[in-house]
């Protein structure tokens, strides 16, 4: 077998992104129902990496990790009010806000940005995928950059509903 | 080039402008920044030739280990321009393999 | 030849060192920090991103934050730091020499905290000097802290956090970066950070090395091809790419100049970097009196460079008669436990494992040594 033949190979460990396999065990990753009820924190962390921030980073407790740092971050649906707080606070920038339901045709999608120039609200932009895809055109619906998201600006923006599953950023606009 | 914008340190703002001499030609640097930075910012990436090959080296460690961004600053040849500050008037010359001590009218 | 003295003399101002000297300092020692560079903070002020760990760890702080409150606990601390002063020697009776703005000065200290850090690995090809090929840690330097970009198109050679890191700094900072090339059969660094690389769209080309970088003075573009089984390029696989930049994320060793200088007893662990000092539980090398932190004893990262120093520091103002016992146990307790932390989990398993050789291979060494002087 040659090395490349892992280029073809699915998983984070070779492409960086996680399989569809690997995000249906992430216990971060809400359920498609609980997707579709309105907005909720979708964490896609599926290493055991020594963090925790997102944890203390919950008002709610709908973020859990226990006393094993190496835990994967394990999402409480119920909890979870999809206020955002967790997405500036992951060092890993693996937690987006989803809801697919915000209204009949489009999805929403809130993502941790930390390019400039910063979209503007009612801004067309190139949505894109986990692998940085160009899938359809999102709409900016907000832009947050308090002090508390120290540095990472936290991007929402609308869909239309069938690529919900697979937006996760916008494409950086030209400086 | 420049990074004047950035998403996470801000602008670049309050920094001192001093004028140095590349080869004789004038140009601009932030004053205490390192000479290395000030020629990066003007597009200069050969900073010297090997003695033997007069092969072209540049920047490559940035933390005044490896010596390949050896010039000669001020006459003083060798002088690694990673960690050496840049200062006004600074006479910054591409050092050609093993150089001596240039001296002579321009360096007094 | 000028003298000075310190109960604890430190070699090196960056995240090792630094805590060493604010917990030694704050024990009452009186403590010297030498360090080369003009500014402290060793290569804590180039990391922009968010640390990893626990709230215990600063997570969520981004590296240079955690480096100005570092040095902000250290300057109240009332610790000396004296800077653009070179270490070019150390012997067994702990004097160093000094050099600092063409003074000399000799140093002697009832205890040497060496935290000397490491450097970037090089790796050879054809074109590999010519000027645009450079250290991923120099770019790195040179876009978060001199705050100038070291290209336009970027082809980044490496995928461990450091290859990753940096070249999401580079977009960050409005580089291109072209591609991410890595030999081994999978990504190297947290999958976290590999995200945001492909988020923007850069591929990351795994089981590939670098061929060749072309130019006349300067790096004008890089051919890349594939690996088979045994790490041969595959002829026919090749790429190329029009960059102005080849960065070298391939790596670091310990700058152990000083240790081996003052005679102590090495292990050799390849994925700590090569040569490392052997030492103990408090960081304590086979010479007595002289401590160790940081990436001088095996490359690992900021986090655990921090606690290795606040090791030493404890340990060596312990042995001074600083602390009590119990004082030092309580504080070493947790120091241990957040550096358990940091060394758990698929990427610190291995490093954890490591550390416990070396520590393991010290005591084999006490033993040893301790039976030659019972033989005497």
């Amino acid at each position: 077998m040659s090395n490349t033949e892992n280029n073809t190979k699915e998983g984070i460990i070779y492409t960086g992104v996680p399989s569809k396999a690997e995000l249906a065990a992430a216990p971060g990753v809400p359920s498609e129902e609980r997707m579709c009820q309105g907005r909720v924190a979708c964490i896609e962390c599926v290493q055991g990496i020594p963090c925790n921030p997102c944890e203390g980073a919950c008002k709610f407790g709908a973020i859990t990790i226990g006393d094993e740092i190496t835990n994967l971050p394990h999402i409480d649906e119920e909890k979870c009010t999809g206020c955002g707080m967790c997405v500036a606070a992951c060092p890993g920038l693996a937690i987006t806000i989803v809801n697919k339901a915000f209204n009949q045709k489009e999805a929403t999608v809130d993502f941790p940005f930390e390019y400039i120039p910063l979209p503007e609200v009612g801004d067309e932009v190139d949505a894109v995928s986990r692998m940085g895809e160009v899938l359809c055109k999102g709409r900016i619906l907000s832009v947050k950059k308090p002090k508390s998201y120290a540095g990472t600006a936290v991007v929402s923006m609308a869909i239309p509903q069938e690529f919900a599953d697979e937006v996760r950023n916008m494409k950086r606009l030209p400086r | 080039m420049r990074v004047t914008q950035h998403p996470i340190l801000g602008d670049l703002e309050d920094e001192k402008k001093v004028t140095f001499y590349y080869n004789g030609q004038p140009m601009e640097g932030i004053e205490g920044e390192p000479i290395a930075a000030a020629l990066m910012n003007a597009g200069i990436r050969v900073f010297r030739t090997t003695a033997k090959r007069h092969e072209p080296r540049g920047i490559f460690c940035a933390i005044g280990r490896c010596t390949d961004c050896m010039m000669v600053v001020d006459g003083i040849p060798n002088t690694r321009t990673c960690v050496t500050t840049l200062k006004e008037g600074m006479r910054v010359e591409k050092q050609e393999g093993l150089e001596r001590i240039r001296t002579g009218e321009e360096y007094k | 030849m000028k003298e000075l003295t310190a109960d604890v003399a430190i070699v090196g101002a960056g995240s090792a060192g630094l805590c060493a000297a604010y917990q030694a300092a704050t024990a009452g020692a009186d403590v010297l920090v030498i360090d080369e560079n003009k500014r402290p903070g060793g290569q804590l002020f180039k990391q922009i991103h968010k640390f990893f760990g626990s709230k215990e760890h600063q997570a969520g702080t981004r590296g240079y934050v955690i480096g100005e409150q570092l040095l902000q606990k250290v300057e109240e601390s009332g610790a000396r730091v004296m800077l653009d002063s070179l270490v070019y020697g150390l012997l067994p009776d702990k004097s160093m020499g000094v050099i600092s703005n063409g003074v000399n000065y000799s140093v002697k200290a009832k205890k040497i905290i060496i935290a000397a850090g490491a450097k970037e690995n090089y790796m050879a090809f054809p074109g590999s000097t010519l000027p645009g090929v450079m250290g991923a840690g120099a770019a790195q330097t040179m876009v978060n802290v001199n705050r100038v970009l070291p290209g336009q198109k970027i082809l980044m050679v490496g995928s461990g956090n450091v290859g990753l890191i940096v070249s999401y700094q580079l977009m960050q900072a409005g580089a291109e970066v072209v591609g991410i090339v890595e030999g081994a059969p999978r990504i190297g660094g947290y999958g976290v950070h590999a995200g945001k690389i492909r988020r923007a769209g850069v591929p990351i080309y795994v089981g590939h090395t670098i061929k060749r970088v072309f130019g006349k003075e300067e790096v004008e573009g890089v051919e890349i091809a594939a690996l088979d089984e045994k790490w041969n390029m595959i002829p026919g696989t090749e790429k190329a790419f029009e960059v102005d930049t080849v960065c070298l994320a391939v790596g670091l060793n310990p700058m152990t100049e000083l240790v081996w200088m003052v005679g102590c007893e090495f292990d050799f662990i390849p994925q700590f970097g090569g040569h490392v000092p052997l030492h103990d539980a408090n960081m304590e090398t086979t010479v007595k009196g002289v401590y160790v932190a940081g990436d001088v004893t095996g490359v690992e990262e900021a986090s655990s460079a921090m606690e290795e120093g606040n090791m030493a520091g404890v340990a060596a103002v312990e042995a001074l008669g600083y602390l009590t016992r119990e004082e030092a146990q309580k504080k070493k307790d947790e120091i241990r436990s957040r550096l358990d932390t940091l060394r758990s989990g698929v990427f610190g398993e291995g490093r954890r494992k490591n550390k416990e050789k070396q520590i393991a291979d010290m005591e084999t060494y006490k033993e040893q040594y301790k039976e030659a002087a019972d033989h005497e």
